[in-house]
């Protein structure tokens, strides 16, 4: 078996990777299932894909949680479902 | 005619994917496992969970060197894309002087960053380096050793020193890729010439541009080596930019933990503005 106690690896990590890797396969899927992500015009005014915007929800979401973290001392969750909305607003409108 | 689509070829980036797994993957999911733990060595853990995240963001220390970081990436930005772009136009465009002026440019680049910081260190001391004494003798006081100023001053000099180069050889790569016709188009029309800049070579050299500002604002904003063997982040911590704050934290007082934080969000910050940056371009191409 491989040793990866010098990554330091705790369940919560590993959960959060899975959770990108579960997302990237899923938008794989989707796209193999139901081509049709090419570029759109969103009301940013850029052209995205829909790998575009999973970049976009991703990053913006990582901001939205150090903000919380900075700026509140609410627990992280409320960070998490603003993240979540902000994602579905990205694949609607962005 | 229909379109025959081969996604064998995917296979071929593989090789790609392992080497960036395991240069970046790899080492970045370790450093997210480190941001939520403490540790006293031992290759011992405790969770903290987003403590540190918090001790970083809310920290007066972190928000100084950020800002020292952002300060010096505008000022290096500012000053060294538009040199760049202007020796690029001064530059000859066939000749036996391109050449000797092409290696001329490439010369700084090919020097260790470690040595540039030597060099510079040993010009700029104000007792015995060509630059401090000469200014002293000018009858300007300096000394990067004590004044913050000149340290700013010393460190973005050879910053402009180090790296212009690089933008002068992307922008007069752009600009040779001028096709003569252009400019033959604006003699005809009498266009001067800084009409034949503004319309001609400039969104010509879009594309380079995009690259050089992309290339020195991700470099700028990682700089270590350089201020470091220079100034030691001194004096004081006026030079202290994000990455020689980074280094402290991490090696010299072993907060594994708050370094690992402050490197996730320092990514973040990068990637953030680098996409910004990319995107605004690439807009501005298209348009």
């Amino acid at each position: 078996m491989l040793d990866l106690t010098w990554m330091a690896w705790t369940w919560q990590t590993a959960t959060f990777f899975i959770v990108i890797l579960a997302l990237l396969c899923a938008m794989t899927a989707w796209e193999w299932a139901s081509p049709g992500g090419g570029p759109r015009h969103g009301i940013l005014g850029l052209d995205t894909t829909r790998g575009d915007r999973l970049f976009i929800s991703l990053l913006g979401s990582a901001f939205i949680h150090l903000g919380w973290l900075g700026m509140t001392d609410l627990p992280l969750w409320g960070g998490t479902i603003l993240s979540l909305v902000y994602a579905f607003a990205v694949f609607r409108w962005v | 005619m229909t379109k025959t689509w081969n996604n064998r070829a995917w296979f071929l980036v593989l090789p790609v994917l392992l080497l960036v797994a395991f240069n970046a993957i790899i080492p970045l999911m370790t450093v997210v496992n480190y941001s939520v733990q403490e540790t006293f060595g031992n290759n011992l853990f405790f969770l903290e969970g987003t403590k540190w995240y918090q001790d970083v963001l809310t920290s007066s220390r972190f928000h100084a060197s950020l800002l020292r970081q952002f300060t010096f990436t505008f000022i290096i930005l500012a000053i060294e894309i538009p040199l760049g772009v202007a020796i690029a136009l001064t530059m000859p465009r066939s000749g036996p002087w391109v050449s000797v002026c092409l290696v001329l440019m490439a010369l700084p680049l090919l020097i260790p960053w470690n040595v540039v910081g030597a060099m510079w260190n040993i010009m700029a001391l104000p007792d015995i380096g060509l630059l401090g004494y000469g200014l002293n003798k000018l009858g300007i006081p300096y000394n990067f050793t004590r004044q913050p100023f000149a340290a700013w001053f010393t460190v973005v000099l050879m910053d402009v020193w180090h790296w212009t180069s690089l933008v002068v050889l992307l922008a007069y790569a752009g600009l040779r890729s001028i096709p003569e016709a252009y400019y033959q188009a604006a003699k005809i029309d009498g266009a001067s010439r800084w009409s034949v800049f503004r319309y001609i070579q400039l969104p010509k050299m879009n594309r380079v541009l995009t690259i050089a500002v992309l290339l020195r604002f991700m470099d700028s904003f990682m700089i270590y080596t350089e201020p470091f063997v220079l100034t030691g982040g001194g004096p004081g911590n006026a030079t202290t930019f994000l990455s020689i704050d980074l280094v402290k934290a991490a090696l010299g007082e072993f907060n594994l933990g708050i370094a690992a934080a402050m490197s996730i969000i320092y990514f973040l910050i990068t990637l953030l503005v680098s996409w910004i940056f990319y995107t605004l371009m690439m807009r501005g191409d298209e348009q």
